[in-house]
């Protein structure tokens, strides 16, 4: 018995009405430590052991005013600094259609916050090893008496008084609560073996759960983020058509769309004759005939067309483009090389559509004069 | 007849002790399982399964296994959201508005209210979800939160006004309903022999112990969360009614929508529960704890907003007449004539007639009637979502592309799936909690609170008397 600490002495009561008493009379007396369990909040009791109003509104107002201003800047951050958009003609920040947004923000945080704030800072719960769990006198108190203490810390705290104030005040039973021995010599330890298991259990719970949902599950239909889909992706054998092509070949003799045949094939000579550029010199086309030239051709023939390769001998230097030989060809013969290839040469038929080939023979016209301008060009 | 109006009529006499208001509640909680339980969650179970089995079909193919057709968008999926938002309503409506107006006769089934509004909002959540199609990919259409794509969500949308004022009504409705059980789950840690079961009520009550210094914050927080649901609640369905009002289509772009949708959702919300309250008390015993005058005053209320959503009806009619749009005319002449004329009438049914036999004291104080109308308010509610939803847009703008909506199996097999979920979570919530909240309604017991002036009896001077008063609730009687 020696180890048994007293925590309090506590009565019980049958009557709402002796409670009310009782406790008025335990704070008239001058104990603070003391307090009243009913199994329901009665009303008119704050008032009987003098507590002072509760402050949790504070509390409540202070967190939804953060909340609206919370989700006002952060709205007002997205909207006007961090992606400004315009959204149906209205301003970058427009108060009105915030407001629901703002009123649940404030709502929300005033909620979450004032129940914690209860719980944790009011309550200082969780607490399940207080002295009165688990006793004769807290089974009574949530159920169907009233019940009263007074904690053996308060400074007027002499037990045979306590017990005979209670007598007095028409107590149904009294009862005597002790800390557990438990409670007064138990220690924790960080190193404890059950710990240890147990944190070792959930990492590799953790670890487990985490490899299967980012490795296996975010990959199983449905959930395989569009992967599979009916279609034929390249290199892979249709199962819709019965010869295994995705793609199907034209009916006999089809044309492509804007096709024109070439009459001239190996026949520079002719084409040079027949040939004309169908396209004006203007500034358009010779812009136009400028990219393609840069693009397709300054590789080889160098930049204004006189044979400076950008190619370091890794394939044979393109002749220039100012020999006599070539001013001197047709407009048509100068197309046909570009379109056929000469020599190494490729054709740019592929590449170039007609009208950017013609482009192209307007540019090198254009070179060939500029590079060998005379003085009557200047005048 | 004279009555006496100064005095509030008792709610629970004191015929039963505490004890025994802790065996009531608490013995089907304790009590093993039997097979008429098992039967029927094998029934929600079931039907739980068929929506869960649509849900799949509609993950792997894709939302075409739907109805929705092209100027029908949007069709069972937010008809059901809707249906079931508004049934959330009446557990916040009973547990906040009717705690602030000193209804005390709420006691009784504010729990079970509360828990069907978190019910029917999880079930709500669920559509507006599947209904993005690949829901696991939707987290960035919905929060604001930063992403790869460096892009936020649209804070001048509707749509992003609901997600906010949704979650918000699950938590704020959570945190009510969990801080509400805390002193019953103390309880339950106190009545427990078994020891598994004790460890799970300790960890619940957080370690309550009953304190008034501990319930004096309580009640005031209590008090607070109350103030914080009741614009809560009313801005929930009225954002939810901003996703049509805000829009330019016909039928959908109306003024009257917001109080319209708050009525009719209190006005579903309270059917749903009292049909619930009537199979619960039965089962369960509780006759006594919620007394006929419970159900009879919740059916005033369903009377009341079944009024409410009969004027707005006729309302919504009278401006399309008097707002000389043809268009808009056109709309309301379709719905109640067109071709879902007969969708319109067993709305027009459901919802503006049979709440009006309510005026006969007769069918609110009868059981049996009182259910067959509640249910017949529920077909209604749902049927006027289809209503305002499918008849706005199965005739749009341009005649060509008019279309009658016609649901799949797939779409029915969800519809018959949110109802298992959502009675599946009241069965296990019935038998796993307790459903009526024991420190509330042993409050109200008869006898149950000192006398009004049993301190000033007692030779005392009573200062300060009335600085606390807001905070008990349901005052003197």
């Amino acid at each position: 018995m020696e180890n048994k600490k007293l925590y309090s002495v506590a009565a019980t009561f049958d009557d709402p009405n002796k409670i009310m008493i009782a406790a008025d009379k335990v704070s008239d007396a001058g104990y603070k430590k003391y307090d009243v369990n009913t199994p329901f909040p009665l009303h008119g009791m704050d008032d009987a052991m003098k507590l002072p109003p509760s402050k949790i509104g504070y509390f409540t107002i202070t967190f939804g005013l953060t909340g609206t201003s919370l989700i006002l800047f952060f709205i007002w951050w997205i909207t006007s600094v961090d992606y400004p958009q315009v959204i149906g003609g209205k301003p970058f920040f427009g108060i009105p259609a915030f407001i629901p947004v703002t009123f649940e923000a404030t709502v929300l945080l005033a909620a979450i916050g004032s129940a914690l704030t209860l719980i944790i800072y009011f309550f200082k719960f969780p607490n399940n090893s207080h002295p009165l769990h688990d006793t004769e006198y807290m089974n009574a108190v949530s159920s169907d008496e009233y019940g009263i203490y007074i904690e053996a810390q308060d400074e007027k705290f002499d037990l045979e008084g306590v017990k005979s104030l209670f007598n007095s005040l028409g107590a149904k039973k009294i009862h005597e609560i002790y800390y557990e021995e438990e409670f007064l010599t138990q220690k924790f330890s960080l190193f404890d073996k059950k710990f240890i298991i147990g944190l070792v259990v959930i990492a590799i719970f953790t670890s487990f759960s985490a490899y299967m949902h980012l490795n296996k599950l975010l990959y199983i239909t449905p959930f395989n983020w569009m992967v599979e889909q009916p279609k034929v992706s390249a290199q892979q054998a249709s199962t819709f058509f019965a010869d295994g092509f995705g793609m199907r070949t034209p009916a006999e003799g089809t044309v492509a769309r804007g096709f024109i045949p070439y009459a001239f094939t190996g026949k520079p000579e002719e084409a040079g004759k027949y040939l004309s550029n169908p396209l004006e010199a203007n500034e358009r086309n010779i812009d136009l005939g400028k990219r393609k030239y840069l693009t397709f051709c300054s590789p080889c023939h160098g930049n204004y067309g006189n044979g400076e390769s950008r190619l370091n001998g890794q394939f044979p230097n393109g002749p220039t483009l100012h020999s006599d030989k070539i001013v001197n060809w047709p407009d048509g013969q100068l197309y046909h090389v570009i379109s056929e290839g000469q020599n190494v040469m490729p054709g740019y038929s592929k590449q170039a559509t007609r009208d950017e080939r013609w482009a192209i023979v307007l540019y090198v016209r254009t070179l060939q004069r500029a590079m060998n301008a005379k003085e009557s060009d200047l005048k | 007849m004279s009555i006496d109006f100064s005095v509030e009529p008792k709610i629970i006499d004191g015929k039963r002790s505490f004890k025994e208001m802790d065996n009531a509640i608490l013995d089907p909680v304790d009590a093993k399982v039997n097979v008429k339980y098992l039967m029927a969650l094998g029934l929600t179970l079931t039907m739980l399964f068929i929506g869960a089995a649509s849900l799949g079909w509609t993950f792997y193919k894709g939302i075409g296994v739907w109805g929705n057709n092209n100027p029908v968008a949007w069709a069972f999926d937010i008809v059901n959201f809707v249906f079931w938002i508004g049934i959330g309503h009446a557990g916040t409506l009973i547990s906040a508005i009717l705690f602030l107006m000193r209804q005390r006769w709420r006691n009784s089934i504010a729990r079970f209210a509360e828990a069907m509004t978190i019910f029917a909002v999880i079930t709500a959540l669920l559509f507006p979800l599947i209904h993005t199609g690949r829901p696991w990919l939707a987290a960035i259409y919905l929060l604001p939160y930063p992403n790869q794509h460096a892009v936020w969500v649209n804070f001048y949308s509707p749509l992003l006004w609901d997600v906010f004022a949704v979650s918000t009504y699950f938590i704020v409705s959570f945190i009510f309903w969990y801080i509400g059980l805390i002193p019953d789950f103390a309880t339950m840690r106190d009545r427990a022999t078994s020891k598994v079961k004790k460890a799970i009520y300790s960890g619940l009550s957080l370690g309550w112990r009953f304190s008034n210094r501990h319930w004096q914050h309580y009640e005031m927080l209590y008090l607070i969360l109350a103030g914080l649901s009741t614009p809560l609640v009313l801005s929930v369905h009225t954002v939810v009614s901003f996703d049509f009002a805000t829009s330019v289509l016909p039928g959908w772009h109306t003024t009257i929508f917001p109080p319209y949708f708050v009525a009719g959702a209190v006005f579903s919300g309270f059917a749903m529960v009292q049909n619930a309250l009537i199979v619960i008390r039965k089962v369960f015993d509780l006759e006594e704890l919620i007394p006929i005058r419970t159900l009879e005053l919740m059916n005033k209320i369903i009377m009341l907003t079944g009024t409410m959503v009969g004027y707005a009806y006729g309302m919504e009619f009278f401006i399309a007449w008097y707002s000389g749009s043809k268009i808009e005319l056109f709309t309301f002449v379709n719905r109640a004539f067109g071709p879902y004329a007969w969708a319109y009438w067993i709305m027009f049914t459901c919802n503006v007639v049979s709440p009006q036999l309510f005026w006969v004291k007769k069918f609110r104080t009868s059981i049996p009637i009182m259910f067959v109308i509640a249910v017949f308010v529920n077909v209604g509610m749902w049927f006027e979502r289809f209503v305002i939803i499918v008849t706005s847009l199965n005739r749009d703008f341009l005649p060509s592309s008019w279309a009658y909506y016609r649901p799949t199996m797939i779409d029915f097999g969800l519809l018959i799936g949110s109802f298992g979920l959502f009675f599946t979570l009241v069965l296990l919530f019935a038998k796993y909690v307790p459903s009526i909240s024991i420190a509330e309604i042993k409050a109200i017991k008869d006898g149950a609170q000192p006398d009004h002036h049993v301190l000033e009896h007692a030779n005392h001077d009573d200062q300060g008397h009335s600085h606390n008063v807001a905070a008990n609730q349901g005052a003197n009687s």
